[in-house]
């Protein structure tokens, strides 16, 4: 049994929203993120997968529940979260709005470092941290500009100047959705290797399954602020137990054989929780009076549930299993 | 890595020129407002101050159009129009550029402070600068003025502290945007202070527009001296292109179609507002990272 | 076969910019069949957009198009001002891309769509046609009276499909209608636009960087390349089985689940999509692909036969060698 890095528990994060509604964008998570894994953290915009992610980082408090890092919670001082930080560092979506448009790839890279302060030659640790990430020569690129970048290399310097501190974890939230596409395998083979190589964990957060299929060990499938469903990715892709993961999976044009189960309406209202399971109002099972025959229908309208082993280390909530 | 980061600077500062010097516009203004300052600056040795006191002019011919008393003809007493016109020059600008000095800093702090802070502080000085900026200038102006006493010194701070709304919620506007964005965010997960984010992130992407601010500021401040000296709440004492105006007014140049009184002193601020106002904007354009944007 | 309903020969597009002249599209032919959806594939700066805008020319003033745009024979690029008027939205319609900046903020959308009716006098009660466009994209009636900021994204693109289907066009060019979806939400538009497709008879050209998707919708696909056509064919058969390098690497960037060669292996191009303005000699691929020879940086690359209704233009078509 692998070693446990990170750990949340019973993780609310609530934000106000107009006319003093409660927004329970992350609705008690309790994620564990194992030592030298790729997981994903897979759902659709809106389930609380970004929120998750950055109250992980610390930039979000969390209203209830703990964070726990090599053991030990996380604190909200400034010293706390400084130091914690040169641990556990981010990429984010967008490579070019997350790069500031007057540094150049070397102040970008260096800002970690003039900020944590570890021992050590700057430059060396900029050039080094570049070559790492497949920008090479790195001299090439240390006085470029972002906007003299391409997508991809843009992200490679975001990653960079994120793994200059040799975190031991690294949040990555849609490392790839706004590159193009035969740019994406190149990044993603470049954090496989970082997983290998630096021996770095990686949280990836995305909504797309062929990316979890192509780089995570495990995966976990948010709904509405609730983890659904979790387990090893070939296991849980290859039987998905959740009617929202099999839904979700259906769609996917790269998962033909499945019948497509199209769910209606969009992404639901974080601030409207539904009572009981928090899918049934879109679950297939229930609208197709599969739930009604199994005689759980009144359960899933009611009664809220947790995650249950399904399988070795695959877990799910559903009645229905 | 000094000498890399001084090279970059220098090189961001090529860049700029190069964008810069290829508005038509900018450059005609940056011209007309070079020749305008070395004009200042030399007013010495292009004119005689003894010739702004009426004791020193009694032997020249009065009411004198240009024709008759070079270069630029004379007034009531007898003063050549020309030396008035070139030392006028000096206080306009002074006047301009200071007060716009404390217009723009007063407006930065509180546009940085009340972005930046966010929360009650964001509230208070916004309600305060809405204050200002919807108390009508004139009247103001013309109360502190009137209060202060007519000098230089309290023209410049009348003028400062009653234009600086304008800047500060430009500035906090922009202070907004750039706290929004990503780079800001990655920089808080690397670890860093409020104080590394302003320094680092918030006020260099605030500079540029508050020096393009500032040139356009200028002008509004030359304008306004101007008003206030024809209102009569200059400083007689010294003579600026408003105190001219006022004067030319006073004693009835327009009647007496004395054109080379008025006219010169007129002409000068419209031309230096104009170039001023040029040579913000196209330094607007060159700094300001969201008209850049536009243009691509 | 029957005489296309679109046929588009050796289409060439450059923009005009202070700094020189910017090729976007370099010869780009193809017909789309009655009834027929036709993928045009490709990443940023591919000229699949340019295409688009250049069908119903609305590209910028200035720019350069040559080349044949045959709608059941008349060239589009030659028509007058008020014929291409008519045949803008009546013939052939626009999905944009990006549901958000395409509608009016300050509009309510029926009145949008009734707009379009109107200008076109399609139908004799616009009332009553927006109310049965929005039928059929699959949106409540009463929805009509409503901004575009109280509708969700999925929403607003089936406003703009109901918009785009407003005065009855016979081609429907979709810009990348599904990218800035959620899965979800994007299942139900493309599960609409098929619907569409079949209902009305429509001919459609779809335009995405995503090889699953047209693998999906269409029935053959177009994958595009610096400007150029690189490969064409059965679109199941494009992304099952590309010939050419550029397509592999774009079928790779969207694995299929369950299959073992891309579990753990992620692959994609090293280097970047060219830029329009310096783009390589020969085939201009040659700097990003893995089975380059040395013929590949000078010799004239083409489309060439590669299977039945299958072109790549790939210098190892010619000699057989799979890639």
């Amino acid at each position: 049994m692998s070693e446990v890095l990170l750990e949340t528990r019973g993780l609310h994060v609530r934000f106000s929203v107009r006319h003093g509604d409660i927004a329970r964008a992350v609705d008690g998570v309790d994620l564990v993120v194992n030592q030298g894994e790729v997981l994903a953290l897979v759902g659709e915009s809106g389930c609380g997968k970004t929120t998750l992610a950055r109250t992980i980082m610390g930039l979000e408090r969390p209203a209830e529940g703990e964070i726990r890092f090599e053991g030990e919670p996380l604190q909200y001082d400034s010293r706390f979260l400084r130091s914690y930080r040169g641990k556990v560092q981010m990429v984010f979506q967008d490579p070019m709005g997350s790069l500031n448009p007057r540094q150049t790839v070397y102040e970008a890279v260096a800002e970690g470092l003039r900020i944590q302060k570890p021992p050590g030659d700057e430059a060396t640790r900029v050039a080094d941290a570049l070559a790492r990430a497949g920008l090479r020569p790195p001299e090439r690129f240390l006085q470029l500009y972002p906007y003299e970048l391409s997508g991809g290399q843009r992200q490679r310097v975001v990653i960079a100047g994120a793994m200059v501190l040799n975190p031991s974890l690294l949040v990555a939230d849609e490392p790839v959705s706004s590159l193009d596409a035969s740019v994406r395998g190149e990044i993603l083979k470049l954090m496989l290797e970082l997983v290998r190589d630096a021996g770095v964990t990686i949280l990836v957060v995305t909504h797309d399954l062929g990316l979890a299929w192509n780089i995570a060990d495990r995966i976990a499938v948010m709904y509405l602020g609730r983890i659904v469903e979790e387990g090893p990715a070939e296991e849980l892709l290859s039987h998905p137990r959740h009617p929202y993961t099999r839904a979700l999976l259906s769609v996917v044009p790269e998962a033909e054989e499945m019948e497509q189960q199209i769910l209606q309406g969009e992404a639901p209202d974080p601030t409207r929780i539904p009572t009981g399971c928090r899918f049934h109002p879109r679950c297939p099972l229930v609208a197709s009076g599969e739930a009604s025959r199994l005689g759980i229908e009144e359960r899933c309208r009611t009664d809220d549930l947790v995650l249950h082993e399904v399988a070795p280390e695959h877990r799910a909530a559903c009645h229905a299993l | 890595m000094s000498t890399i980061a001084w090279a970059r600077r220098r090189r961001a500062f090529q860049r700029s020129w190069a964008d810069y010097r290829r508005n038509g516009e900018g450059i005609a203004g940056l011209v007309v407002l070079g020749a305008f300052i070395a004009v200042a600056l030399l007013a010495p040795i292009l004119a005689d101050p003894s010739n702004l006191k009426v004791v020193n002019t009694t032997e020249n011919p009065v009411w004198a159009p240009p024709t008759e008393y070079a270069p630029l003809g004379t007034d009531n007493f007898g003063r050549p129009i020309w030396d008035q016109l070139i030392y006028g020059s000096r206080v306009s600008l002074l006047v301009g550029v200071a007060a716009t000095l404390i217009a723009i800093v007063i407006g930065t702090v509180v546009g940085v402070v009340a972005g930046f802070v966010g929360g009650w502080t964001d509230s208070g000085l916004s309600r305060l600068t809405e204050w200002f900026l919807v108390i009508p200038f004139l009247p103001l102006a013309i109360v502190l003025a009137a209060v202060l006493g007519p000098s230089v010194r309290n023209i410049i701070l009348v003028i400062g502290i009653t234009s600086w709304p304008g800047t500060a919620r430009l500035i906090r506007a922009q202070v907004l945007t750039v706290k929004q964005r990503l780079y800001v965010e990655r920089s808080r997960a690397l670890g860093a202070s409020s104080g590394h984010v302003m320094g680092r992130h918030i006020l260099p992407n605030v500079m540029p527009l508050v020096l393009a601010n500032t040139t356009l500021t200028v002008p509004i401040a030359i304008l306004s001296e101007t008003a206030l000296a024809f209102l009569g709440l200059g400083d007689p004492s010294s003579i600026s292109w408003g105190q001219m105006l006022e004067e030319a007014f006073s004693f009835g140049a327009l009647t007496r179609e004395a054109w080379w009184w008025y006219l010169p002193p007129g002409l000068c601020v419209i031309v230096v507002v104009l170039a001023f106002t040029l040579v913000g904007r196209a330094l607007e354009e060159v700094l300001d990272p969201r008209l850049r944007e536009q243009r691509k | 076969m029957s005489a296309p309903l679109l046929s588009v020969r050796d289409l060439r597009v450059t923009y005009r910019s202070e700094t020189g002249d910017v090729p976007a599209v370099r010869g780009v032919s193809f017909d789309v069949a009655h009834g027929e959806t036709l993928g045009l594939a490709g990443e940023s700066g591919c000229g699949k957009s340019t295409i688009a805008g250049a069908l119903l020319r609305v590209l910028p003033r200035g720019t350069e198009v040559t080349g044949e745009v045959l709608l059941d024979g008349e060239d589009v690029l030659e028509m007058k001002p008020g014929r291409l008027r008519a045949v803008r939205w009546t013939e052939m319609s626009i999905v944009f891309q990006g549901a958000l900046h395409a509608l009016n903020p300050v509009q309510r959308v029926g009145d949008q769509i009734a707009e379009a009716i109107e200008a076109h006098r399609t139908a004799e009660d616009p009332a009553a046609r927006v109310a049965e466009l929005l039928e059929t994209v699959g949106m409540p009636a009463r929805r009509a009276g409503d901004y575009p900021h109280q509708l969700s994204g999925g929403q607003r693109q089936r406003v703009l499909i109901a918009l785009a289907l407003a005065c009855n066009p016979r081609i429907l060019i979709a810009d990348e209608p599904t990218t800035a979806l959620d899965v979800m939400v994007q299942a139900q538009v493309l599960e609409l636009l098929e619907r569409l497709q079949k209902e009305l008879a429509l001919s459609m050209i779809f335009i995405t960087h995503d090889l699953s998707t047209l693998s999906y919708v269409c029935q053959r696909t177009a994958v595009m390349y610096a400007g150029r056509v690189i490969e064409e064919g059965l679109a199941d058969e494009v992304f099952a089985r590309p010939r050419h390098p550029y397509t592999a690497a774009l079928a790779a960037a969207f694995p299929l689940i369950g299959d073992h060669t891309h579990r753990m292996k992620p692959s994609g191009l090293g280097g970047d999509p060219p830029d329009p303005r310096a783009i390589p000699s020969g085939c201009p691929f040659h700097p990003r692909c893995a089975v380059a020879v040395a013929e590949c940086t000078s010799a004239d690359i083409e489309l060439w036969p590669a299977g039945e209704g299958r072109q790549a233009a790939c210098i190892h078509v010619l000699d057989g060698t799979p890639r």
